[in-house]
């Protein structure tokens, strides 16, 4: 009942924002499936009339196929930037090959005698392909287009990550937040959505001889719209453009917040944590929310803009362990309070850019650390029990994994086991509390904000102390959760706003005041 | 038979002219330098075992298939000059697997010729329902009918009569009965034989069965491994066969054979003679074959009765029973008649 309320409650107060990413959802969806099937359907009609390259054509749209999505906007961040655009050629690209695969497939199965028939009766190959073999593979070139249509719902949902829009925002805010209003917010519209579309094709699909023409005219204003509109613009586009994650587009300690304090007004884009970097030192951004110990900040020369006005917390990295396992295997405490200030912000910024830009194995930076920390030996013997450990998707997160799975398995003699790449606080978090895994690497000002929720009064006053915060957090931790903060590792990883340093200094930007300052001058003009 | 009569009575005029056609599919010679020539008129059978070349002569002549070498002339011109689609148009095209377009109505089906050749609506739709009729189909129940809503017999029979909906001088018949049941194909075969729009029609008929090429055919060519072994009418296949493959091939089933190439007219010399004709009994034309007639007598008389001979004029000319015209034949059997 709380939570039917609450979800209500929810929506009703994001309905605008509700409507716009509907709104920008079905935009995407639509243009993309449209092009696919302007595109598809021929192309699966002419693999008919040439067998032999067919195999080769739906082998390749069957590899495209196979290509993870956020890995696909990756490949297509360097030619198409960010936005609407890759994120249509993206859909277009998933939604392809059932549209060409049922295409040839429904024309190959008409029934041998059939094409012989009306081949024998005089009727030319375009009237064999129109009157005989389009009619009778209808069925089964729809079945085609339904399933890239609810397809292409589905992985525009991802789209939000590289700043398209959608209803994906919705779903990545509230999975990186721990909201499943916010979740649902955005995955009911988009089921809603992908049933919609279904029965409107279904109604076309009856009718489709008197349907064909007006659905071909709307294909063509809707096409040209979105060229004229959209894809036209964002070429010629010189706006100042931030691309900041969905986490910290909702997080009370993102941008909202940030918004208010240094009187920011920038046009915003969501992407994906990993994307972002690239997005930046690709121009296709001018401004990203990233961390203070990313190793990319080095490789690709990016400028961190100061925080003159004390903003950001302070996000002191530390383990987080359930109470239960702790109790249980009191060694671990020790052994974990080995790494107790050992890691210094520039040797944690160091150890990312080994595995971000040198691409190295995190595992490999792990015990390089280790052997360099020159910690007392110890020879424990084997045990049969096992520690899971939980990390983040993202670098530091990895690191930190492996560092902890030396010290574990050095200092206790029990197993670990690694469960990394978690996608977001929420995900991490909640298998801590589901003891699915034991312990991973979370942040003093995260977890202010987005697990304990707290009120933001008392917030104010201790943020910006290390102890202050690390005393409250552990205390509000353990009286909610049953979970322990051991002694933070060293290093603060706090957010910052990134800008490429050569921009950076062509616009005299040093700290987030210079560039509030530079964007309202500039929206003054 | 009347037709075949008429035909030979008068001067032979060939229409399709087969000369030295070779195709190669890949490796294999499906037919190798055939040539033969089929009259005006007549129904010119195919006839051979699976793979012998049949089915690949009869698809040069509307050019399903094109020749490897060689060439096909109809009424004397190339068609290898002629736009291929509309030769089709020209001639009727009946297949095996019937082929009907599942998406239209059997009166659509049977329209498609006519409208490829741009016919009038109207009088597409009148030539449609006088398909219908003549097949036994009524235009009120079955017009609109879908092929899945078809019976096997109904569906070949809208197959063949969307073959001459537009009244092609030709029409090639690839195993018209071969997806049918025994009786549904006797039936069709019956109805077929007796269409008397199709008298006047040239038609090429491609068959396994070699009652069906008796039956059907005024001239058999008879293939094997892609050559042929002989061409000539039905008797001459049987009593003058061109080797020992021909003699062979028809040894199976000889007896039935004869007896349905042999006409009351051949025995009747061997009939023993009787003054007084009765009244009131079943008659047969002279140019009956005896199959046909004692089949008949076994369905409707019992076997034995006695029946009436007639002419050309249908004046009586002989009484005669069933165990008279088998001891006929077997008198003029030996004699192997020309």
């Amino acid at each position: 009942m709380n939570q039917g309320a609450s979800l209500i409650e929810f929506l009703i107060s994001r309905q605008g924002d509700i409507f716009e990413q509907t709104a920008e959802h079905i935009g995407l969806t639509l243009i993309a499936l449209l092009i696919a099937i302007l595109i598809g359907m021929p192309a699966g009609i002419y693999l008919t009339r040439h067998k032999k390259i067919s195999g080769t054509v739906l082998g390749i749209v069957g590899i495209i196929q196979t290509i993870p999505s956020v890995a696909l906007l990756g490949f297509l961040l360097p030619v198409l930037g960010i936005g609407v655009v890759p994120a249509v050629v993206a859909l277009f690209l998933y939604a392809l090959l059932p549209i060409i695969r049922n295409t040839f497939t429904g024309i190959e199965e008409v029934d041998a005698a059939v094409r012989e028939a009306a081949k024998g009766m005089g009727m030319s190959d375009s009237q064999i392909l129109r009157k005989v073999e389009l009619p009778l593979a209808v069925p089964v070139i729809f079945a085609g287009i339904r399933t890239s249509t609810v397809i292409s719902v589905g992985v525009a949902t991802l789209c939000a990550l590289i700043g398209s829009g959608g209803l994906g925002e919705f779903i990545f805010r509230g999975i990186a937040l721990n909201n499943i209003n916010m979740i649902l917010a955005g995955a009911i519209p988009a089921a809603m959505l992908a049933l919609i579309f279904d029965s409107v094709l279904a109604v076309v699909q009856k009718n489709i001889s008197k349907t064909l023409k007006p659905f071909l005219f709307i294909s063509a204003v809707l096409i040209l719209a979105f060229i004229a509109l959209v894809v036209v613009p964002s070429l010629f586009s010189t706006e100042f453009v931030a691309g900041f994650t969905s986490e910290f587009m909702e997080r009370p300690d993102g941008y909202t917040g940030l918004q208010a304090k240094y009187d920011l007004s920038i046009e915003t884009k969501e992407l994906d944590p990993g994307l972002m970097y690239r997005a930046l030192k690709n121009k296709k951004v001018d401004l990203i929310c990233g961390f203070a110990t990313d190793g990319r900040i080095k490789a690709y020369n990016l400028r961190v803009l100061e925080d003159d006005r004390s903003y950001f917390p302070r996000y002191d990295a530390a383990p987080l362990i359930r109470g239960e396992i702790l109790r249980k295997h009191a060694e671990l405490r020790q052994a974990l309070e080995l790494l107790s200030g050992q890691l210094s912000d520039s040797m944690m910024r160091q150890m990312n850019y080994q595995v971000d830009h040198l691409k190295r194995d995190p595992k490999e930076v792990a015990e390089e650390f280790m052997e360099g920390l020159d910690l007392p030996s110890s020879s424990k013997s084997m045990r049969d029990q096992s520690i899971a450990i939980g990390s983040k998707n993202f670098t530091e997160q990895y690191i930190l994994a492996q560092i902890f799975a030396e010290v574990i398995q050095h200092y206790t003699g029990l197993e670990t086991v690694l469960m990394t790449g978690l996608a977001g606080t929420k995900i991490c978090f909640d298998a801590l509390r589901q003891g699915e895994i034991d312990l991973y690497p979370e942040y003093t000002g995260t977890g202010l904000f987005v697990l304990l929720e707290s009120e933001s009064e008392s917030v104010s006053r201790i943020k910006k102390n290390p102890h202050l915060l690390m005393g409250f957090v552990r205390e509000e931790t353990r009286k909610h959760f049953d979970m322990e903060w051991l002694s933070p590792l060293g290093f603060n990883n706090t957010y910052t706003l990134m800008m490429r340093e050569k921009h950076a200094a062509r616009l005299k930007i040093r700290s987030i005041s210079d560039l509030a300052c530079y964007l309202q001058d500039s929206n003054k003009q | 038979m009347t037709h075949r009569e008429l035909k030979s009575s008068t001067v032979p005029e060939s229409i399709i002219e087969i000369s030295h056609l070779t195709k190669i599919f890949g490796q294999t010679t499906a037919v190798e330098d055939i040539s033969f020539s089929v009259q005006k008129g007549e129904t010119f059978v195919l006839l051979g075992t699976s793979g012998c070349g049949k089915t690949t002569s009869l698809k040069t002549i509307n050019r399903l298939i094109e020749p490897t070498s060689g060439a096909v002339y109809i009424e004397g011109c190339d068609t290898a000059e002629r736009d291929p689609e509309e030769l089709r148009r020209g001639i009727g095209y009946v297949i095996q697997d019937i082929g009907l377009f599942p998406h239209w109505t059997a009166e659509r089906n049977i329209a498609v010729v006519p409208e490829l050749l741009g016919w009038d609506r109207s009088k597409i739709q009148e030539r449609v329902h006088e398909m219908l009729n003549l097949v036994g189909l009524d235009p009120a129940a079955y017009a609109g009918r879908y092929p899945a809503e078809l019976s096997g017999g109904q569906q070949q029979r809208v197959g063949l009569v969307r073959a001459f909906a537009a009244d092609p001088p030709i029409i090639l018949l690839d195993e018209p009965f071969g997806a049918l049941d025994p009786i549904s194909r006797r039936e069709i075969q019956k109805e077929f034989k007796n269409l008397e729009s199709l008298l006047d029609k040239t038609m090429v008929l491609v068959t396994h069965d070699v009652f069906e090429a008796f039956d059907l055919g005024d001239r058999i060519c008879l293939m094997d491994h892609g050559r042929i072994k002989q061409v000539g009418f039905p008797r001459d296949l049987l009593y003058s066969p061109a080797d020992d493959f021909v003699r062979r091939f028809f040894q199976a089933n000889r007896f039935l054979l004869e007896l349905k190439v042999l006409s009351l007219k051949d025995i009747l010399p061997h009939l023993p003679g009787r003054e007084e004709l009765a009244e009131d009994l079943p008659c047969f034309s002279e140019e009956s074959s005896l199959l046909d007639v004692l089949e008949s007598l076994e369905r409707d008389k019992g076997g034995t009765a006695p029946f009436v001979i007639t002419d050309a004029e249908d004046a009586p000319v002989a009484q005669t029973d069933a165990g008279e015209v088998l001891s006929a034949f077997y008198t003029i059997k030996p004699m192997e008649p020309s």
